[in-house]
């Protein structure tokens, strides 16, 4: 006997309830703290701050911790979130020049004014999985540098560009544009791409990036640095002639510096491909500043034949929360659609039988 | 069904959305409303539940919704498909209006993939949930490409794609988000209904809206809008028959879904649109298959 | 800014901003038919109490308003604007997202508003044309999406130029300007695609 599906409510509350105990998984072990997430998974933390595109360290480390360890799940839960947050301003940029640096790395030069400094970094490190890492093990202690300083270093490009060797930084213009409140249009500006890429996927990015450097949209970069720190967030107030600290942030920046022969209106010198990531996020950083720098050839009357110089295929598709829920919409119930295929397939074969039928009939005559 | 509350407890605005995206959308669907058929770009907002899950619609629903609507919700016609399920008790949540599977009580229906049976009139709005809004996108990516299309008028490919289907099948192989033309002018996707839907979108007295949240876009057809299906003068627009009536509620002319019965073959046809199958049924109406059904309305859980 | 500027808001800011726009968006859906704004706020004069709702539904800081002479010259709808919707006002007509007229006799030309591009003819300016009733000496045979068959308008006043402009604006279509007739407590909506079937001719 045929019976309609129904009860659609109450099968839904069923899951959830189902989730939220295999997210607790067994009650003999002891329930992760949002705190535990904060402190350890950090990086996982950045990950969804950057791309959840806000700035709540706490939030994220609880958006993890629902996620069940799903990291664009809990971006998704970021932005939801962040929507309904209301806007007060847009903030001074943010002048990474003066960040208090706990790594810098450039490896364009062996050494530099402040120095390379490594800071808390997989780099070298041997990948071996460590067991003891299974027990309670406390790390020792890191050493601490004597004198500190300020932490304030010039950055390589500004020390580079001192010699006009390469481009300036861009003269900024007014507000920049902002792609949660204003519809996207193409050519995006380069402002509204860096936006799109610092909020999108660091797997897309790093494909993306990756291909560039294999000769789709070669454009030979070099890691002039990657700086990571805390910087300083100001805002203007109206009628007050000074800027108001808002507080600190910590930020990774990237710039690519990439060789250029110069075209008629511009001379032979380095450009600039350029990352800015929440927290600590080295690889996006970087996938961001070659992203960046291929999707400026056409500004540098370049080429475009490669996927990463796209920016209209890069922009539209590099946002994770979008394209998961484009993906996984693909589970929602399409039999109405899938009815008037299936009759046009009937319908198809029929003809397509017809025709053979009546060839093999001529061929029997 | 229907449980109206005075004030939704919710730490959200009411309707979930805040007020100066209420008034980006509103702007928007005036503007759409204003040019039938253009797709108005909007800044669309990240929503509680996926892109493509209908946060276009939810959208266009929450910047419409006030607390005298009386909200129905389908998802393939249906008002008890999961989709459906949970979008109807997010609004009753966050807005707590009334909620209805009865189309005639509705004000504001939100939909996917189908237009209802029962003709709509003049004090309803139904929003359709939009996934790919660009009719042109399959044929051209690009949308700096398609944008100037249709700035010029230029639909030429579409009927080169159509005109191909004739020449290869000897009928167009489109059944679902079959394009249409509004009034004489803009070439418009009519979300993925079945073809079948089409012709209910002409001179409809409702006003139509739709809402594609991932893709940023809010279109419109004012009620009693000329909306043409694309054809050709000797391939006229078709829509889909059945060869047999609903088997619960006999009805014909509907659109029907094919329902698998056994491992053996079986196969039963009933109506998509369940209220309408529902109504019917409550009304005297038999299928050939509803004797094996019990009583109308009566059907399990789950 | 004097104190008045900072009363007169919706009351409920809400569902009075819901109940405007439903107003509007059959207004503007419905061309001809008449919509019932009861004084849901209340502005300084000249800006009367259905125009001022329309803008405080739909205005905010990203939507540029151009007023005309009297309510420019006016500093209490000026604050009012400034406070309770809080847009910047412009003198240029051709920036405005929204014009609020006063007074349709001396109102600049249709054409000197934003009227959009053909890729983007949704980025153009909403008028707003403060009239006294809408039982005029002239009326307006209107045709074209959300119309049945055809419906009538007797906006009043009704400057005969403005016909011909209205023509125009449709003859430019899909690029053009929108318009909301305002009554005090009554709005009626123009879109660009009505056809008027008794103009100039």
């Amino acid at each position: 006997m045929y019976v309609a599906v129904k009860g659609g409510e109450a099968a839904i509350a069923n899951a959830h309830r189902l989730l939220a105990e295999r997210r607790r998984g067994d009650p003999a072990v002891p329930a992760l703290t949002v705190d535990q997430i904060l402190q350890q998974l950090s990086l996982a933390v950045d990950r969804v701050m950057g791309e959840g595109s806000l700035y709540d360290r706490r939030l994220a480390a609880l958006a993890i911790k629902q996620a069940r360890g799903d990291l664009v799940e809990a971006i998704f839960l970021v932005r939801a979130y962040r929507t309904t947050l209301p806007r007060f301003g847009a903030s001074l940029p943010v002048d990474t020049g003066k960040m208090a640096v706990e790594r810098r790395i450039s490896a364009t030069f062996k050494d530099l004014p402040g120095g390379q400094v490594l800071g808390p970094t997989f780099d070298y490190t041997h990948r071996l999985l460590d067991p003891d890492l299974e027990g309670e093990a406390e790390p020792e202690p890191a050493a601490t540098a004597e004198d500190p300083g300020e932490g304030a270093m010039a950055r390589v490009t500004d020390l580079l560009g001192e010699a006009g060797l390469i481009e300036p930084d861009p003269e900024s213009d007014g507000e920049p544009g902002d792609l949660t409140r204003e519809p996207l249009s193409f050519p995006a500006p380069r402002e509204v791409r860096l936006q799109a890429l610092a909020r999108g996927d660091e797997g897309f990015l790093l494909a993306l990036g990756y291909s560039t450097q294999r000769g789709f949209a070669r454009s030979h970069p070099f890691a002039a640095e990657i700086r990571m720190g805390e910087v300083e967030v100001e805002i203007e107030v109206p009628g007050m002639d000074f800027s108001v600290p808002l507080g600190r942030l910590k930020v990774t920046e990237c710039q690519m510096v990439n060789q250029f022969r110069g075209s008629a209106a511009a001379p032979p010198q380095f450009t600039r491909g350029y990352g800015l990531v929440f927290g600590h996020a080295e690889r996006k950083a970087m996938a961001m500043a070659l992203c960046d720098r291929a999707l400026r050839a056409r500004e540098l009357g370049e080429d475009e034949t490669a996927p990463a110089q796209d920016g209209e295929f890069v922009i539209s598709h590099c946002d994770n929360v979008q394209a998961t829920g484009f993906v996984e919409h693909l589970k929602l119930p399409h039999y109405v659609d899938f009815q008037a295929e299936l009759e046009l397939i009937r319908r198809l074969r029929a003809e397509f039988e017809d025709r053979e039928g009546g060839q093999e009939r001529e061929a029997a005559e | 069904m229907s449980t109206a509350q005075e004030k939704p407890e919710t730490p959200y605005n009411f309707a979930y959305l805040d007020e100066q995206t209420k008034r980006m959308i509103r702007r928007a669907i005036l503007k759409a409303v204003a040019i039938p058929g253009y797709q108005v770009p909007f800044a669309s907002r990240e929503m509680p539940m996926p892109y493509g899950w209908g946060t276009g619609g939810v959208q266009v629903t929450a910047s419409l919704i006030g607390p005298d609507d009386v909200l129905k919700v389908i998802d393939q016609g249906a008002d008890d498909t999961t989709n459906a399920v949970s979008i109807r008790s997010f609004f009753a949540k966050v807005a707590g209006v009334k909620t209805t599977t009865h189309t005639k009580e509705a004000s504001l229906i939100q939909t996917r993939h189908r237009v209802p049976e029962m003709p709509l009139s003049e004090n309803q709005i139904l929003v359709y949930q939009v996934p790919i809004p660009e009719p042109l996108r399959f044929l051209e990516p690009r949308e700096t490409e398609t944008r100037l299309m249709h700035a010029l008028e230029e639909y030429g490919l579409m009927h080169v794609k159509l005109y191909e289907d004739i020449a290869r099948h000897g009928h167009i192989a489109t059944t679902y988000a079959y394009p249409v033309k509004v009034e004489g002018r803009y070439v418009m996707d009519p979300s993925p209904i079945p073809k079948f839907d089409n012709p209910k979108l002409t001179n409809s007295p409702a006003l139509q809206l739709f809402g594609a949240g991932r893709e940023k876009r809010i279109y419109a057809l004012p009620p009693y809008t000329r909306v043409e299906s694309l054809d050709f003068e000797d391939h006229p627009f078709r829509v889909q028959e059945f060869s047999e009536p609903c088997g619960l509620c006999g009805a014909s002319g509907v659109y029907l879904d094919e329902v698998i019965l056994d491992d053996h073959g079986g196969r039963m046809f009933v109506c998509s649109d369940t209220d309408h199958c529902e109504g019917r049924r409550e009304a005297g109406h038999r299928g050939h298959l509803a004797g094996a059904m019990g009583a109308p309305g009566a059907e399990a859980a789950e | 800014m004097k104190a008045d500027a900072l009363s007169g808001g919706f009351f409920d800011p809400v569902f009075g901003a819901q109940a405007v726009f439903r107003a509007l968006l059959r207004a503007l859906s419905r061309p001809g038919e008449i919509e019932n704004l009861p004084g849901l706020v209340r502005p300084p004069t000249p800006l009367n109490p259905a125009a001022a709702a329309v803008i405080a539904c739909l205005a905010d800081a990203d939507t540029p308003i151009f007023l005309d002479r009297p309510l420019a010259e006016s500093e209490a709808v000026r604050d009012w604007i400034g406070f309770h919707i809080g847009a910047p006002i412009v003198s240029l007509a051709g920036r405005a997202t929204f014009a609020v007229i006063s007074d349709p006799e001396k109102m600049p030309p249709l054409a000197d508003f934003w009227l959009g591009t053909e890729e983007y003819p949704d980025r153009s300016t909403t008028l707003v044309l403060q009239v006294t009733g809408f039982e005029g000496s002239r009326t307006l045979t209107l045709q074209g999406p959300g119309i049945a068959e055809t419906s009538a308008l007797a906006p009043d006043p009704l400057p005969a130029r403005l016909i011909g402009q209205l023509e125009e604006n449709r003859r430019i279509f899909p690029r053009g300007v929108d318009i909301v007739f305002a009554s005090r407590h009554a709005i009626a909506g123009l879109p660009r695609s009505t056809r008027i079937l008794n103009g100039a001719a």
